[in-house]
């Protein structure tokens, strides 16, 4: 999580107090933990008693049916203990408060969650308590029940990965991902599978009763990369988009690939052998699956999206309609072994750029939450699961089978991902490097889900269900903790080539700067790499014909500025009334993420140079701080992705930044008006984000004019009798007409503005004071006024919402 | 790979200008998929209202000046073989290249990327990046927050520290003294034009 608590505060003996208390309180559940699952763990007493207790109550009410009891008239119960009465909730809310509890402790300590990755700690925490349990003498009970997993605790992780899936990379590498998932796991699976089963035939390691399919299921179960565990880990190391989606991508696709090898080597496995039909049959089943859970899911997409068409009366209930449709998708999917997780995906990823432009702005913020909020939990949960559920057993432990899993593993996995880069490479423009491919094949961990698969074998089918369960732990445990735990050293230490400048002159950090814009300016030229034809007619298509049906109201015609729109304006309000308090500096650090460099630069604390003699050591410092903290942050183009951080809009980048230069301008008139040297013109312009943007492109001084006045005292003069003044109420009212127009618009402009107690119409009297420069015609400005708006074939760059 | 013949065959002139910029056949044909999707009214040339299409180029605050770079003095439109010519600046520099003098220095090696952002500065077109150059630089960077007093101090230290030969102004190569230390290959190239 990206959330810290860093308690650095200067009070530290009270800091060490909440600790020791939040401990405290965390050990005094896990006791409850333990006792009330002991006390739950023999399930056959409490039905007993769950039954005469039972008896006991229709006794009471008065019927003389029962034979073999007598009324006994006993005191009236003031306060009775009846545990099994609550017995399931409850365990369950005791297990999620646990969870939860530990998700807060680590972050507490704050050195511990920087070393070791969360998923390896919650792992320990669930081996304490699978630990505690047997100690206290009960039986472990079987958490990790493969229903369970599949039917709840990984939909909401899945859910909330699709939902949020960054889709314009992941469509520009879907060709790398895709081979990557489906000839990758394959190549694994086999490697694995075959190579176990010949060294199984190897005299002296009496694994001889072992055969071939069993062990080529085997392969498929541990050979698939777990997106669970590469999510929990790559988000604490923050590497970059790229690698980030074709490892994550890869996760989520290789599902429908080991679902059809489980199935296909589960059957056979009786049957002891796999005749060619039955690959041909095998490969048809793994297209009809993959293709199946896709379509069951785009299905449930647009079934969610149309219906969110209908939702502008019944806001407090949207985000219902987003989870219970994807959650019908999976389970609809996986009624009929098609791959699940690829409907969910599918499903998440078609509604969201409808539901989102239908949805109201809250609703929208309660689907993140929320979303985000189960990921976190269901993971946390299936992490200690998988720790209680090593410490359940049962175990068989065989050296030669478990090490030279591991091994295979590693040597499968990193054959596959050179190999196959080396032909992938033929393909892409944007090449991988050998740091991609070492990130890509370090990253490649299992998880619970082939656990979960282990788990599900037959008993009676697999005598060596055991060992195989013995042997997926020991190499989860080892990719999770081993892997997961280097893979930030070895990031940090592979991405450091250069050495970090001790200072930087002034020169070069403003050139620097003016360098990154320049690049990206150009890349922008350049149009992102994968542009292709056919996206373009995807998005036309889209625009076209469905949006018009599954978007309500006008709002299909520019839904995401519109929405957008407004909520910057809510932002604005609320910066409004803050910056009377005072405007904070960005202080962000210009953070510069090229694809080459995985690693964020971090700008070392300024250091003076050698003074010259006109400017003071003081100034000097003075100076490089406003650089370092002023100078605008360039668009991070592939910034280090972060699954927890809710994610930002494409338009917030430069919007945010944006609205900080209206703050700085606001902050600089208060100044003014003291001086009285200053008019005020009614506000500019709520206008679209695009024409504000086209006209702070056309000329970025003409929007504010601010010419040195004699005494070095900023001024902005302004000319009423300016020709800009009618038209920038032109465009107050271009706009106002175009936002009339909408029906959908003006009823959520109406809702929220019923939910925001009026701050919509504030704000448009406060406005905006921006000032059209005196003089002569602004050409950017005419330009924007005879801008229609954005022109919606322009959307070459982001055709759904990414 | 099909298209890439086809398209390459629309191009005129594509050998001599592989042979210019270093580009392969297949960046050629990629940059000429963005050109003809710039070139809205299909002319086959661009002119700055193309450029200024582009969403996120209207937000960089030096768009104004990358978009000026296309077209030479005096010319409204910028046809394709400029398009790639410019573009070709950005292509990282071939690691293996023998210094050969009698060549003509290639498009993307330092000196030339360091040229090409040189001329972005100095908008003249006088050599030399003079006060008020830099001073419009600063502002459209550091736009609204900071004072003109600031911005003003800022031009002045900039061209202190840079300036050599006193001349309150910066010339090509004090700029490229200024930026040794800077790995340029890796700020002013774009991976995917490898």
């Amino acid at each position: 999580m990206s959330v810290r608590l860093a308690l650095h505060s200067p009070s530290g003996s009270r800091s060490f107090l909440e600790r020791g208390l939040l401990l405290l309180v965390m050990l005094i559940f896990l006791e409850g933990t333990v006792l009330t699952l002991g006390a739950a763990s023999s399930p056959d007493i409490g039905a007993q008693d769950n039954t005469g207790g039972g008896h006991d109550h229709r006794g009471i009410a008065g019927s003389h049916d029962h034979t073999n009891y007598t009324y006994i008239k006993k005191a009236f119960p003031v306060l009775s203990l009846d545990y099994h009465h609550i017995q399931v909730p409850f365990e369950i809310s005791l297990w999620v408060l646990l969870a939860s509890l530990m998700k807060l402790g680590f972050h507490l300590i704050p050195r511990l969650s920087s070393i070791v990755p969360e998923s390896c700690l919650l792992i320990v925490v669930g081996l304490l308590v699978g630990g505690l349990i047997k100690l206290a003498g009960e039986e472990v009970p079987p958490v990790l029940d493969s229903n369970l997993f599949f039917l709840c605790l990984l939909p909401p992780i899945i859910l909330d990965a699709g939902y949020f899936l960054p889709i314009r990379p992941f469509m520009e590498n879907i060709g790398t991902i895709l081979m990557f998932a489906v000839v990758g796991t394959l190549w694994n699976a086999f490697f694995v599978g075959g190579l176990l089963y010949a060294v199984c035939q190897i005299e002296g390691t009496y694994l001889s009763q072992v055969e071939l399919l069993p062990c080529l299921l085997f392969g498929s179960i541990i050979s698939a990369v777990d997106p669970v565990a590469v999510l929990a880990v790559f988000e604490e190391i923050h590497i970059n988009e790229l690698l980030h989606i074709l490892v994550f991508g890869e996760s989520l696709l290789n599902d429908a690939v080991t679902v059809v090898l489980y199935h296909l080597f589960e059957e056979y496995s009786g049957a002891g052998e796999v005749t060619p039909m039955d690959v041909v049959l095998g490969v048809i089943c793994f297209l009809i699956v993959s293709l199946g859970g896709i379509a069951v899911g785009a299905i449930y997409g647009i079934l969610a999206a149309f219906t969110s068409r209908f939702t502008s009366h019944t806001r407090v209930i949207e985000p219902l309609f987003v989870f219970v449709y994807s959650y019908m998708a999976y389970l609809s999917a996986e009624m009929f072994h098609l791959s699940g997780i690829m409907a969910l995906i599918a499903c998440g990823a078609v509604m969201r750029p409808y539901v989102e432009a239908n949805i109201s702005h809250k609703s929208h913020t309660t689907v993140k939450y929320f979303l985000k909020m189960w990921s976190s939990v269901s993971e946390t949960l299936i992490f200690i699961f998988l720790g209680v559920a090593t410490v359940a057993g049962p175990h068989a432990w065989n050296w030669t089978f478990v090490s030279v899993t591991v091994i295979l593993c590693l040597v499968s996995r990193v054959i596959g991902v050179v190999g196959l880069t080396f032909i992938i490479n033929k393909f892409r423009i944007v090449k991988l490097t050998t740091k991609d491919q070492f990130i890509v094949a370090y990253g490649g961990l299992r998880g619970a889900i082939a656990f979960s698969l282990g788990y599900l074998l037959d008993k009676d089918l697999f005598p060596m269900r055991t060992m195989f369960l013995t042997a997926i732990i020991t190499e989860i445990f080892f990719t999770v903790f081993v892997q997961g735990m280097t893979i930030k050293p070895l990031v940090d230490l592979l991405a450091v080539k250069k050495k970090q400048e001790a200072k930087r002159s002034i020169n070069e950090e403003i050139h620097t700067q003016f360098l990154d814009h320049l690049l990206t300016g150009i890349e922008d030229i350049c149009g992102h790499y994968g542009h292709h034809h056919w996206k373009d007619k995807l998005n036309r298509f889209n625009k076209k014909y469905i949006k018009k049906c599954l978007i309500a109201g006008e709002r299909y015609k520019e839904p995401q500025l519109i929405a957008f729109y407004h909520k910057m304006e809510f932002k604005q309000a609320i910066e409004l009334v803050e910056s009377g308090g005072g405007v904070k500096l960005p202080s962000a650090v210009p953070s510069q993420v090229s694809m080459q460099n995985i690693q964020p630069k971090k700008l070392p604390p300024p250091v003076a140079e050698r003074a010259l003699p006109q400017f003071t050591k003081g100034r000097e410092e003075e100076i490089r701080k406003i650089l370092r903290s002023n100078l605008q942050k360039t668009r991070q183009r592939l910034r280090s992705y972060n699954r927890h951080t809710l994610v930002a809009d494409p338009f917030e980048d430069g919007w945010n930044d944006f609205v900080l230069k209206k703050q700085r301008l606001i902050e600089l008139e208060k100044k003014m008006t003291e001086m009285s040297n200053y008019l005020t013109v009614p506000g500019a312009i709520p206008d679209s984000p695009t024409m504000c943007r086209a006209r702070l492109a056309s000329d970025p001084n003409a929007f504010y004019n601010i010419k040195a006045s004699s005494d070095g005292i900023p001024t902005i003069q302004v000319d009423l009798a300016s020709p800009q003044s009618p038209d920038s109420v032109n465009m107050l009212n271009e706009f106002s007409k175009e936002g009339a127009t909408g029906q959908g618009l003006g009823q959520r402009e109406g809702a929220d503005r019923d939910e925001d107690q009026g701050l919509m119409m504030k704000l448009a009297g406060k406005g905006e004071k921006g000032e059209e420069e005196g003089g002569s015609k602004n050409p950017g400005l005419m330009r924007c006024l005879s801008d229609p708006g954005p022109s919606n074939e322009d959307e070459e760059d982001e055709p759904f919402l990414p | 790979m099909g298209t890439t013949n086809s398209t390459l065959s629309k191009i005129p002139n594509v050998e001599e200008l592989m042979q210019e910029t270093g580009f392969t056949p297949a960046h050629i044909v990629r940059l000429y998929d963005r050109f003809e999707a710039l070139d809205k009214e299909k002319t086959g040339l661009l002119r700055p209202q193309d450029f200024g299409a582009i969403n996120r180029l209207a937000m960089n605050p030096i768009g104004d000046r990358i978009i000026g770079a296309f077209f030479s003095p005096g010319q409204e439109t910028v046809d394709f073989h400029s398009f790639v010519r410019i573009l070709a600046h950005f292509r990282p520099a071939d690691k293996k290249r023998p210094k050969d003098p009698s060549m003509p220095e290639p498009v993307n090696s330092r000196t030339s990327k360091l040229k090409f952002a040189f001329q972005l500065y100095d908008q003249d077109k006088d050599g030399k990046i003079s006060r008020a150059e830099l001073l419009q630089v600063l502002r459209s960077m550091l736009e609204m927050q900071v004072t003109e007093e600031q911005l003003e101090s800022i031009a002045d230290r900039t061209i202190q520290e840079a300036d050599l030969d006193k001349d309150d102004a910066i010339s090509f190569e004090e700029f490229r003294k200024s930026l040794e230390k800077v790995n340029i290959d890796h700020k002013m190239s774009i991976r995917f034009l490898r």
